[in-house]
């Protein structure tokens, strides 16, 4: 299925959670904030959380910055 | 002698708070930031790149229990993206002070002022507390304490500038009016200017392209400590009057004839 992660479209295997796509990406959770839909998605519900098609994703975390 | 800066209840002995941009690398910002003796340093939330996630993290070299973070809304231009930006930072759990700017003009880089208002008013509501970048304007100054901002944080000059404070007279009547600290923001070039802020009084001063653009940022860094406190100290100690004329600084009494 399609979603948008950080504004690029990808293809993604059916029903992986938040917490799949981090680990197939090889982010590290504990280093990041995750926007689902526009909701904030608490870091325990990573895995609870299920993907579906055309859904948007923001992955964010901190940078140098002043 | 005891003397804290103290913001949202918590007390530091640094008023030096520091950028993490702009440095060559991490180990670079880790460094500068050691040696300015700052306790909170500010940070960006910007996209992970998914297609090289595997870069280091810039919290892997500032150890969060060591500072205090303080995420920032760089590059919003209205208050909708500031308070998303804040509720993702306060989501990566390095806590509740946030550094509000929202940004009015992408040339001088001053601030949207009534946005800034909006977003500070949802955001102290929903319990951030709230440090918002702003023109050297006394009556925002006052608007954003009202309204129960945790500081107030006038620009010196425009960001990155280096011109140092171009309005002391402004400042100084922010100051008057203070019911909360007075950090300069914005605009310091060098240990001068950051001298010149402590010793009008504001709490402490915000910078981070004066440290890290210099030709030496570490060293620079700890001009900008010393400059700090220097100006603090002298603040505090209460300078002499400007004269016009000379006072001898040794005795009349016993000259040769």
């Amino acid at each position: 299925m399609k979603i948008k992660i950080n504004g690029e479209e990808k293809e993604i295997e059916d029903g992986l959670s938040i917490a799949g796509l981090l680990e197939h990406l090889q982010i590290r959770p504990a280093r990041v904030v995750v926007e689902h839909n526009r909701r904030i998605i608490a870091r325990d519900a990573y895995g609870a959380t299920l993907l579906a098609e055309g859904d948007a994703l923001e992955v964010v975390h901190f940078v140098g910055g002043g | 002698m005891e003397d804290w800066l103290e913001i949202a209840g918590n007390k530091y002995r640094s008023r030096l708070i520091v950028g993490t941009g702009k440095y060559k690398d991490f180990a670079e910002t880790k460094r500068a930031i050691e040696i300015s003796g700052a306790e909170i340093v500010t940070v960006a939330v910007r996209r992970v790149n998914i297609t090289d996630p595997n870069k280091e993290n810039l919290l892997d070299y500032l150890d969060p229990k060591k500072y205090t973070i303080l995420p920032n809304t760089a590059g919003c231009y209205n208050a909708d993206d500031a308070v998303r930006t804040c509720r993702l930072a306060r989501e990566a759990g390095v806590g509740k002070l946030v550094k509000l700017e929202v940004i009015g003009d992408d040339k001088t880089l001053f601030p949207d002022v009534p946005a800034t208002l909006e977003a500070a008013k949802i955001l102290v509501k929903e319990g951030f507390d709230v440090l918002p970048y702003i023109t050297d304007d006394p009556i925002t100054a006052k608007k954003l304490q009202d309204i129960g901002c945790a500081a107030v944080m006038p620009l010196a000059a425009p960001i990155g500038s280096g011109l140092g404070i171009r309005n002391p007279y402004n400042i100084r009547i922010i100051l008057e009016y203070a019911t909360v600290p007075v950090i300069v923001d914005a605009g310091v070039g060098t240990a001068s200017d950051a001298a010149v802020a402590m010793e009008m009084g504001c709490h402490g001063v915000l910078m981070n392209t004066a440290i890290a653009g210099a030709k030496d940022p570490i060293l620079m860094a700890e001009a900008m400590r010393q400059g700090v406190e220097a100006g603090r100290k002298a603040f505090l100690a209460g300078r002499i009057p400007k004269k016009l004329y000379a006072t001898a600084s040794s005795p009349l009494d016993g000259m040769l004839n």
